[in-house]
């Protein structure tokens, strides 16, 4: 079989695993059947599928090179610095994948009796226990799967909250224009109309349009804090003040708590309810899009309302409770993303209290020198003391007929994954970068040096610029014909080419 | 402690280019006020070394399948995982890399998932699947969701014998979109398909699990043929490993399949993380949640990959989008999908007609009134004299964890246990198992 895909050329250097291997190969044995009654014996041919699916017939070494051949096409933070603004790409330390691999954890049934799970349900009822401390809250759900899915569970609380204070009219959430489009995304989901609030000239919620916009139907805020521009909102009690006053509730995007560990609590500047990402500041991989963990914390006033089962200790032990009649019920199967918990935990356990604040000390420090050495080469549109995360403008090379995205590209040639580009919205030819705390001076610098040497040959070599990355296992993509003629999974060749 | 790498020196010289006195002015942004002035209230540091043990100490007081010889399923199957699955997911390049954004830095991420998405519309026989979802029950919300979009009806129809947790999950995410839930009561062990043509007219979709909560296999093609009399779609939420052997909801004329991938080389992790799948026919793509990946060439023709159709996503399309996924789970994704590579389609039927055949020999072997006789995968229920609690705690005792009190769900159910047979359960443990039942369960 050739490893010419139905495009024509040659691939991007590994063919798919179905072009490979030959019919009867595989890669795992099993035992032979039993003797005596065999699948036709004890199942009526209708529910019988007439031909096997057709799924790749490989050798075990076949499987073992394909999948580290794919695995040497891709970036990741064990081999490059991944400064991608809001997604708090730090290292994933070791200890916690081998703690999660225990097989006390690995191999635990969920529906275990209690009695043989009391290790894990001690160590979710901790972790509930830290969460809530670290964000200044009173409880804590470890339910939902990811960032979105924590913030549909909050808006879920809040609704209950106003439902059983008989005030369903609440129907408008007001959203930062600086906010994740998981933020509006989630409020559709939760069936509340998004009001989208202004930012400041100094990346602030504008509070005149805010005052504006809310009212007898605002149910809640949510608000970033530190925001996508990497800035803190000084006036977030202000803030809270005013939409508490309306009678509405204040909900956090905890996107970026890595500049905030340690520091200073949401519930402390009033904040009701907040997600946290335990795949962002509490280290757990990302694994090339998930698994992550979201989970949600809230104020006492929004507890009755958490997802059930809860985690109640009773003296030494541990159980699932779910008489809570005002829950909103359960938001994924079992007990949300255990693997995950039992990462973060340990990640907490590891750095205590002052660990903790070394972790912010370290986001905020890295993130200030890398906006310092970047001052003279791009437009910061806002110049002061950021947190974790910065933004800078590609505007001066746009004028040189580059954009943002020539830059990102041209980084992969450095050996360095690209910025968060295009976000947050407001910032035209946005960079957004967060380096993290886990990243030493060397490489600060080298990325640095690689920015500064891009603004010079976006006016030297724009075409070099334009025509990157020259060194990917590919070139720029052809993004246009993925969309309109969509192939979306691998078609055997038609019989003839066999 | 901890991983950040700075020296006093590299602060010293950090700060000074930055032009401030200290680190603490970095946060001088917080107003004063709101600072937190006392150290967080949480236990000392441990080393790694110390680590270690304190994780090993809690894991230790969960006694788990690694320790007990289980008989329990109910959405979370003990399968074997061949040792490839963890060398090749553990791998840095797969664990820590992000979402696949920038292309030319994640063709092996992007290919994975390209690959992924085959062996779903293989199994599940529909045209298009999505990078994967939370897991199966979300995954099933996101197909109600669709069919709730795609008709404009404000009715779903859920199969009794759905999965508690994921008719749990229908009830919570549609709670506040004005949207009523059917549920329909099971006739011996089977969603009862006389009635279902009248039900589903004016219904959005109509749900089924196959093989159903207590193992026994649907009449696909009649459900979905009712569905459809009715104008409504019909969606199906299936076993991953079943579907090695069994007919496949396409076939069987399903608009919509979705299920839970961990089965697939996936750790059971007390529920997660694992994977949802989410497949449908080729009309519904362009409602489909979630991340696509799609094929297409660079600027030299060679074939390469991409996150596709994103338009329909949250970070383009905000309140408008299909969903609010943001995070797929791709790493569970992968472990499928290296699963599934290692077993080809010989490899996972036989692991199919294994699972067949122990639950079988159990069922023969078992004492207790089995409470159906439909044909069943690898769950069955089994009435006992005794509550289901109290066999299992005698169960524990001798090294056994004991099957699923259907007492829980399914109030009809007294003293009634859903037993399950993987391939891992190998006949001498079918015969201890069995008699150690006999003698608990009198």
């Amino acid at each position: 079989m050739s490893p010419v895909g139905q495009s024509g050329g040659p691939s991007n250097g590994v063919s798919l695993l179905f072009e490979k291997g030959s019919p009867g190969r595989s890669g795992a044995y099993l035992p032979a059947p039993d003797p005596g009654k065999g699948l036709r014996d004890l199942l009526p041919a209708a529910h019988l599928r007439p031909v096997p699916p057709r799924l790749p017939e490989v050798d075990e070494l076949g499987v073992v090179r394909h999948f580290t051949e794919l695995s040497r096409l891709n970036f990741s933070i064990d081999g490059n610095f991944y400064p991608l603004g809001s997604c708090t790409m730090k290292y994933n330390p070791r200890i916690n994948e081998e703690a999660a691999a225990l097989p006390g954890f690995a191999a635990l049934h969920p529906f275990q009796p209690e009695e043989e799970a009391q290790g894990s349900l001690e160590l979710m009822h901790l972790l509930e226990r830290h969460l809530a401390e670290i964000g200044g809250m009173d409880a804590t759900t470890l339910q939902p799967a990811a960032g979105a899915q924590g913030e549909l569970t909050g808006l879920m609380l809040i609704k209950a909250h106003h439902k059983d204070r008989g005030e369903p009219g609440r129907t408008e959430v007001l959203i930062p224009d600086s906010a994740h489009g998981t933020n509006p995304a989630s409020c559709t989901l939760c069936g509340y109309k998004t009001v989208t609030v202004k930012s400041t000239s100094d990346g602030g919620v504008d509070l005149d349009d805010l005052k504006r916009k809310l009212g007898a139907k605002t149910a809640a805020m949510m608000i970033t804090n530190p925001s996508t521009l990497g800035l803190f909102e000084e006036r977030i009690e202000e803030i809270a003040a005013i939409v508490h006053g309306a009678g509405a509730q204040m909900y956090m995007d905890g996107a970026n708590m890595n500049a905030l560990l340690g520091r200073a609590r949401p519930g402390d500047f009033g904040i009701d309810v907040m997600h946290f990402n335990l795949h962002k500041t509490f280290s757990t991989p990302h694994g090339g899009g998930g698994p992550g963990s979201g989970p949600v914390a809230c104020r006492k006033h929004l507890e009755p309302y958490l997802p059930v089962p809860r985690i109640v200790r009773d003296g030494e032990r541990f159980r699932f409770d779910s008489t809570h009649p005002k829950s909103i019920g359960r938001v994924k199967s079992f007990w949300g993303n255990h693997g995950m918990h039992v990462r973060a935990y340990a990640y907490i356990r590891h750095h205590g209290a002052e660990g903790l604040r070394q972790v912010s000390a370290g986001a905020v420090l890295n993130a200030n020198y890398l906006l310092a050495r970047m001052r003279g080469a791009y437009q910061i549109p806002y110049d002061r003391t950021c947190m974790h995360e910065f933004v800078l403008s590609g505007n001066r090379q746009k004028k040189q007929g580059l954009r943002t995205l020539d830059i990102a590209k041209r980084l992969l040639d450095f050996g360095f994954h690209p910025p968060t580009i295009y976000f947050p919205l407001i910032v035209p030819e946005c960079l957004m970068i967060e380096p993290t705390e886990t990243e030493n001076r060397e490489t600060l610098d080298a990325f640095a040096d690689a920015m500064l040497r891009i603004a010079e040959e976006c006016k030297s070599d724009p075409e070099k610029v334009h025509r990157a990355p020259h060194t990917m296992p590919v070139k720029r993509l052809d993004e246009v014909r993925a969309a309109k003629q969509p192939v979306l999974r691998w078609h055997p060749p038609p019989p003839a080419e066999r | 402690m901890g991983y950040v790498p700075h020296t006093e020196h590299d602060i010293r010289t950090m700060l000074s280019a930055i032009g401030i006195p200290s680190v603490d002015r970095l946060f001088d942004c917080i107003p004063e006020r709101i600072r937190l002035k006392r150290p967080l209230d949480l236990p000392p540091p441990l080393a790694e070394l110390e680590l270690r043990r304190h994780m090993a100490h809690l894991a230790a007081k969960n006694r788990s399948t690694a320790q007990l010889r289980s008989f329990l399923g109910a959405g979370a199957y003990d399968h074997f995982v061949p040792a490839i699955v963890d060398a090749l997911a553990s791998r840095g390049e797969f664990l820590t890399a992000y979402t696949p954004y920038q292309a030319e830095a994640s063709q092996g991420t992007l290919q994975h998932i390209f690959e992924f998405q085959t062996m779903m519309c293989e199994l599940t026989g529909l045209d298009v699947a999505n990078a994967s979802h939370y897991d199966g029950a979300t995954a099933l919300w996101e197909a109600a969701a669709m069919a709730i979009d795609h008709t404009g009806r404000r009715k779903i129809v859920v199969s009794q014998l759905l999965h508690p947790h994921y008719r749990a999950v229908l009830r919570s995410m549609l709670q506040h979109l004005d949207v009523q839930i059917l549920e329909i009561a099971h006739a011996q062990g089977l969603t009862p398909t006389s009635m279902l043509r009248d039900i589903c007219a004016g219904a959005a979709c109509v749900i089924v699990q196959n093989p159903n909560f207590f193992g026994i296999l649907e009449d696909l093609p009649a459900v979905a043929e009712a569905a459809h009399a009715g104008g409504a779609l019909a969606v199906a939420c299936v076993n991953p490993v079943a579907l090695g052997i069994l007919r496949s909801p396409g076939e069987c004329g399903f608009d919509l399949a979705c299920g839970e991938a961990q089965p697939l080389g996936i750790p059971l992790s007390f529920g997660g993380p694992w994977a949802g799948f989410l497949a449908a026919r080729k009309e519904f793509l362009r409602a489909m949640p979630g991340r696509i990946v799609g094929e297409t060439v660079d600027t030299d023709g060679r074939r390469a990959f991409v996150l596709t159709l994103q338009t329909r996503e949250q970070h383009i399309r905000r309140e408008k989008a299909s969903s609010n996924i943001c995070t797929n789970q791709a790493l569970m994704a992968l472990r499928a999908t290296v699963t599934l590579s290692a077993l080809g389609p010989g490899g996972l039927a036989r692991m199919a007609e294994l699972c067949v055949q122990r639950a079988h020999l159990l069922a023969e072997k078992v004492p207790g009134r089995p409470v159906y006789k439909a044909p069943f995968f690898h769950e069955f229920a089994v009435e006992f004299q005794k509550p289901v609690h109290e066999i299992n705690r005698r169960l524990i005792e001798k090294g056994f964890l004991g099957g699923y009190d259907l007492h829980r769900d399914y109030h009809d159910h007294r003293n009634t246990m859903l037993l399950c047979c993987t391939e891992k359960n190998s006949p001498e443990d079918i015969e201890a198992f069995a008699a150690a039942l006999r003698e608990v369960a009198r």
